[in-house]
């Protein structure tokens, strides 16, 4: 990772609004505008806001029963995924942890998957490698921007009325502004919202006719992490990685009842088993009682000072107006009410568990 | 009465023997807007480089360094309840503690308000 971080397509608009510059997963992305994380983290919750979310990997897959083949990789349902729908799902190894988290749509005569930033050198090759007779193609020259929050329906269904007919994890081409976009309805903010591909010549034009909506401003990628954090949805590399285990994880409600009965993807011996017999340890929600936020890798506590596990995800909620958090326990730790102690800084800060999300998600559906 | 600043982007106010120490407006902006901060409680000694505090932003928790040894002689209290003060009036009424040098020649090692305008650009 010594080359100069990539620019995305929306970067002189970054730039031109006051964006804030940081080396992110490679790729140089505004973490904040002059308004703030507070203030782009609650103009989301409240009205909408736009991100940038072109670092992260768009792939066409093309080729015979897709759907069935990606079965062979995920533990998801993608054979019986209807045109027009989305699923998230994730790239399981043979020991059952997670490689990374995806998003897959049946776009019809192909299948479109978003995957993360810094794990696109990994998921290529590997869906490569794996996806028999798919021709697998990495997108270059489009954008991927979020419009997420309670108005985002009106900002985006001004402009492309075929927005305002989308369903929750529903997806369509539509025209906006005079292009074509493939448009998504779906996000990671825990709002109901947008994912929006635009071929990255006229990424900016398009994200100004959005950004002329009074109810939209740009925001960043630590509005991006707050929200998600308050929505109870996990980043990969914090809170999930190649050792945990999606029912570790408390992502068995993204492996659908089939596939959960039939196995026959990567790692389904341990999943299997721990759909059955429950896991050593949980992602829980923690709330600490006091305004300390917690980060990640603080230790997990017992009352009685025995050690439970470590936060993976920890800030400051700035909806629920106090620090929140994510963190693994041991299994018999993790129901909700259960009282723990935090170990920041060296002093044990008193915390309960709770049940996610922090905030409630608020989808179209 | 002076004003002195460290590298570490605090200020120091000088009245007799006590002194008022704070971060700089300029550290505020760096910290972004600033949710919890952690102080130390009156009568605490504290040598210059130690740690005598946090600060914690949305993104990142900050550490406040000694700029010379004292003892902690007030802690102002208001920043517990409205921790955003230290975003609004850094340099003002989010003064952090009220401190006792040990050894007053420790201020020559910091810098004048020219000296600080040259550091941080």
């Amino acid at each position: 990772m010594t080359d100069a971080p990539k620019r995305t397509p929306l970067y002189d608009l970054h730039v031109e609004l006051g964006g804030k510059m940081v080396d992110f997963a490679g790729w140089e992305m505004p973490v904040q505008y002059p308004m703030g994380i507070m203030g782009e983290h609650k103009q989301c919750r409240e009205k909408a806001a736009l991100f940038d979310v072109s670092h992260m990997g768009q792939v066409i897959l093309r080729g015979e029963n897709v759907g069935e083949k990606l079965e062979t990789l995920c533990p998801q349902a993608y054979a019986t995924l209807k045109e027009g729908k989305a699923r998230y799902g994730f790239f399981t190894n043979e020991g059952g942890g997670i490689m990374d988290d995806l998003i897959v749509s049946n776009a019809g005569d192909h299948y479109f998957v978003v995957v993360n930033a810094a794990l696109r050198h990994q998921d290529i090759p590997h869906m490569q490698a794996n996806l028999d007779g798919v021709e697998v193609t990495e997108i270059f020259d489009r954008a991927l921007v979020a419009v997420q929050g309670p108005k985002a329906e009106d900002v985006v269904g001004e402009l492309c009325p075929a927005a305002r007919e989308l369903k929750f994890m529903e997806t369509a081409i539509a025209e906006i502004g005079g292009v074509e976009c493939r448009i998504s309805r779906l996000g990671y903010t825990g709002e109901d919202g947008y994912e929006i591909s635009i071929p990255e010549a006229d990424a900016i034009r398009v994200s100004k006719l959005f950004l002329a909506h009074d109810d939209c401003e740009p925001a960043g990628l630590g509005a991006r992490d707050s929200l998600r954090l308050e929505a109870g949805l996990c980043l990969y590399g914090n809170d999930i990685d190649q050792s945990t285990s999606p029912i570790e994880a408390s992502l068995s409600w993204a492996i659908q009842k089939r596939r959960k009965e039939e196995g026959g993807f990567p790692g389904a011996d341990r999943i299997q088993k721990e759909l059955a017999e429950g896991a050593a340890k949980k992602l829980v929600g923690i709330k600490p009682e006091g305004r300390a936020p917690a980060r990640q890798g603080v230790e997990i506590q017992s009352e009685s000072g025995d050690t439970l596990g470590a936060i993976t995800s920890g800030s400051f909620g700035p909806t629920v107006g106090g620090p929140v958090a994510m963190g693994y326990v041991a299994a018999d730790h993790s129901a909700a009410g259960t009282k723990v102690n935090l170990i920041i800084r060296g002093k044990a800060q008193p915390a309960e568990i709770v049940a996610l999300p922090f905030v409630t998600q608020n989808y179209k559906r | 009465m002076a004003t002195y600043y460290s590298e570490e982007h605090e200020w120091i106010t000088v009245e007799g023997d006590v002194a008022t120490l704070g971060i700089t407006q300029h550290a505020a902006d760096q910290l972004g807007e600033v949710v919890f901060v952690e102080q130390r409680e009156a009568g605490e000694e504290f040598e210059k480089g130690g740690e005598i505090g946090v600060i914690e932003s949305v993104k990142a928790a900050s550490e406040i360094y000694a700029p010379l040894d004292g003892e902690v002689v007030e802690v102002n209290e208001a920043l517990a309840d409205n921790p955003g003060a230290l975003n609004e009036s850094p340099e003002g009424d989010a003064w952090i503690y009220k401190i006792k040098l040990s050894d007053a020649s420790q201020l020559d090692d910091l810098m004048d308000l020219d000296g600080y305008k040259a550091l941080i650009g």
